[in-house]
């Protein structure tokens, strides 16, 4: 017994991705995981393998032959029609088993963590959750699976030795996802599916579709955050016109969510949400430690406060000392003419 | 019902010591789990409707019992405390082996196990795999993310949940036995009585080892776990270059600030 450490390990080979997707709509992490799990399958020399689980899926199929897949399986039935973790598990265990890749990655999203977790306790192997990077050593075959570890402060490499498939779920928006590249090549394998629906113990009676405002903000391109420089609550509709002219949500600092102005849903930092869009815009946030670990991994930072010596414009890239009643309203007339040019 | 309940470290305490890259354990504060509250709370209330018993369970060392302490001082009606040297070091794969055995053997002291509780993931370990491993080592349906719980059904054998899904909401109809993962949502956790803060203060929990689940020295712990923390660092810092723009003539300032905004990297690809 012991761990059960996986008999044969050198008879894995091959680098397998989860293609989530959702009614025929692949998930963006999909393509993410095939542009570093294609880095990680030349590096060692092995094929890129897609599986797709779900109905009607041909189309993700064929793009993700497109992203890079040398080989898709594509497990079709209509009870995987929506996602639910006893009928995905059931299918792909058994099929990874048989595959058996040296390395299995999943998107950690809802979906690829839930399954994960299932499908690596029944293959007895080891699960790196929310990875931020990747690598592989082409020598000992191991994968670094980089996560962040006590509050995004550090960075822990771990390593599964002697159990296969090396499994890890990799946190979105974290990898460069792959290029289409139209008229790629590579073999499509429909799995036939067994699967008994009244077998199964579990039933989706219902999906409320419901934009998810944090959901929104974590995934958000541009951000525009705004804390108690901007007095008072009539004055968010600043934030919002901005918002609305650079395609951004809007975030908010603790102090105005506590001052009962905006929802606790917009709230970035330490007790709020972790943020890492490609332009974070802060306007009359002083930049306290608690609100910078939330945003301070964004591409680049734009701050605008009237304090020169406010903490934000050590983190910022771009920072104006000003009157943001003056700065932000001249800054959006400026975008919006430029853009839509 | 069982609720699975670990200790964990007060986040806003934690420090990184900056000579050794190491965590300071030291004089920071335990609390509970913060979403393991909810699944505690979620398994008294189906209590307080459909009567039954609560067991907590939680692996970890000996000073994990105030936490087990807190639960009994809310309504928990016994607790069972997993402690073993040699379950230190354990990943998802060896705590969830050890936590299924330990409701194995709940169930055959105190009776059937209908709902399984556990909080969606810990702040200090963060995996969130622990739960669908143990409902996969018990053979039960696992439903995470749980928001809302719409029916519980002990006759017809079902529970009916809303879960959160990316983009909204699932609506999951399970049979019983199941596992549920939940998150803060869900509800509040109620105070204290003082009957019950009387029965916390004269608690002990029921502790078993590896031997008492008949666990194998191989099957916990760091020798039990495929994955091993190779080795953590502390990222180097980003360095950012500042540039500031006086912002006293607005019109110029958003001038400057556009250019160099839409000359960003960022922006131009
Ligand atoms: C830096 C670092 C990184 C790590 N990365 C990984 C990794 O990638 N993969 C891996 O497998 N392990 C990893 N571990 C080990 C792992 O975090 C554990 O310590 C493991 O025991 C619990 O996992 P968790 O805290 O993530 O629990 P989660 O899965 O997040 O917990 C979910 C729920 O399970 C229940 N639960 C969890 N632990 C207990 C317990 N001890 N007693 C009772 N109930 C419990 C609670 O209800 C909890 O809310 C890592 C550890 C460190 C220090
Ligand atoms: C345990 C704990 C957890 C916390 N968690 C969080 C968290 O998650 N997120 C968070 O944000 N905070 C958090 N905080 C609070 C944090 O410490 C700060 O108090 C908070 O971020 C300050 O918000 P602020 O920047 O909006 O307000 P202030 O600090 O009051 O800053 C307002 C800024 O606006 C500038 N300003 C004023 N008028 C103008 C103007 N006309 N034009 C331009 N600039 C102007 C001022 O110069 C000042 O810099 C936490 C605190 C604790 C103790």
């Amino acid at each position: 017994r012991g761990a059960g450490e996986t008999p044969d390990l050198e008879s894995y080979r091959g680098v397998g991705i989860f293609i989530e997707q959702h009614g025929g709509q692949a998930a963006p992490v999909a393509w993410e995981l095939a542009g570093i799990g294609r880095k990680l399958a030349d590096k060692l020399g092995v094929e890129l393998i897609g599986f797709v689980a779900g109905h009607q899926v041909e189309a993700v199929a064929q793009e993700a032959v497109e992203r890079g897949c040398d080989r898709v399986l594509v497990m079709d039935h209509p009870a995987l029609g929506v996602y639910r973790n006893e009928a995905y598990a059931r299918v792909l265990t058994p099929v990874i088993r048989e595959v058996k890749p040296e390395i299995f990655l999943l998107g950690a999203t809802t979906t690829g963590r839930d399954l994960a977790g299932t499908i690596a306790t029944t293959l007895q192997t080891g699960l790196t959750a929310d990875c931020t990077q990747l690598d592989v050593d082409p020598e000992t075959r191991l994968l670094d699976a980089i996560r962040p570890a006590f509050l995004e402060k550090q960075l822990a490499v771990i390593l599964c030795k002697k159990h296969r498939p090396q499994m890890a779920t990799v946190r979105p928006k974290m990898m460069e996802p792959a290029p289409r590249q139209p008229g790629r090549q590579g073999e499509i394998v429909r799995v036939p599916v067994d699967l008994d629906e009244s077998t199964l113990r579990t039933r989706v009676l219902g999906v409320i579709d419901e934009p998810d405002p944090q959901a929104q903000l974590e995934r958000a391109d541009v951000v525009v955050a705004g804390g108690r420089g901007l007095q008072d609550p009539k004055n968010l509709k600043l934030l919002f016109d901005f918002a609305q002219v650079v395609g951004g949500v809007v975030g908010a600092s603790r102090a105005i969510v506590d001052a009962g102005w905006i929802g606790r849903e917009h709230q970035v930092g330490q007790t709020g949400l972790t943020v890492r869009p490609k332009v974070y815009f802060a306007f009359g946030i002083s930049g306290a430690i608690q609100h910078t670990v939330g945003m301070e991994n964004s591409e680049l930072i734009v701050a605008v406060n009237k304090d020169p010596d406010a903490p934000i414009f050590k983190v910022a890239d771009l920072g104006v000392v000003g009157d943001l009643f003056a700065v932000v309203p001249a800054l959006q007339a400026e975008l919006a003419r430029r853009l839509d040019a | 019902m069982v609720v699975c309940l670990k200790q964990v470290p007060d986040s806003s305490e934690m420090r990184i010591n900056p000579k050794t890259g190491t965590l300071v354990r030291q004089g920071v504060t335990s609390i509970i789990n913060p979403y393991d509250v909810h699944a505690l709370e979620a398994a008294l209330q189906i209590k307080d409707q459909w009567g039954g018993q609560v067991t907590v369970v939680s692996m970890g060392p000996p000073f994990f019992e105030q936490s087990l302490k807190e639960a009994v001082a809310v309504g928990a009606d016994r607790t069972v405390l997993v402690s073993d040297r040699a379950m230190a070091g354990a990943d998802t794969f060896a705590t969830s082996r050890v936590l299924a055995e330990a409701i194995r053997r709940i169930e055959q002291e105190f009776g059937p196990v209908d709902l399984i509780f556990c909080g969606r993931q810990t702040i200090d370990g963060d995996t969130g795999q622990v739960g669908p491993g143990i409902a996969a080592r018990l053979d039960i349906p696992v439903l995470t993310y749980v928001i809302r719980i719409r029916e519980v059904n002990p006759e017809g054998r079902y529970i009916v949940v809303e879960r959160k899904v990316e983009g909204g909401r699932q609506v999951v109809r399970s049979a019983l036995p199941a596992l549920l993962t939940v998150e803060k949502e869900l509800n509040e956790l109620r105070y204290a009585s003082l009957p019950g803060m009387l029965r916390a203060a004269r608690h002990k929990p029921i502790v078993w080892n590896r031997e008492t689940l008949g666990l194998e020295r191989t099957e916990v712990g760091l020798l039990g776990s495929p994955t091993i923390v190779a080795r953590s660092f502390t990222p180097p810092e980003r360095k950012r270059e500042t540039v500031l723009i006086d912002g006293s003539d607005p019109e110029r300032a958003a001038r400057e600030l556009a250019d160099r905004l839409l000359a960003h990297p960022t922006f131009r690809k």
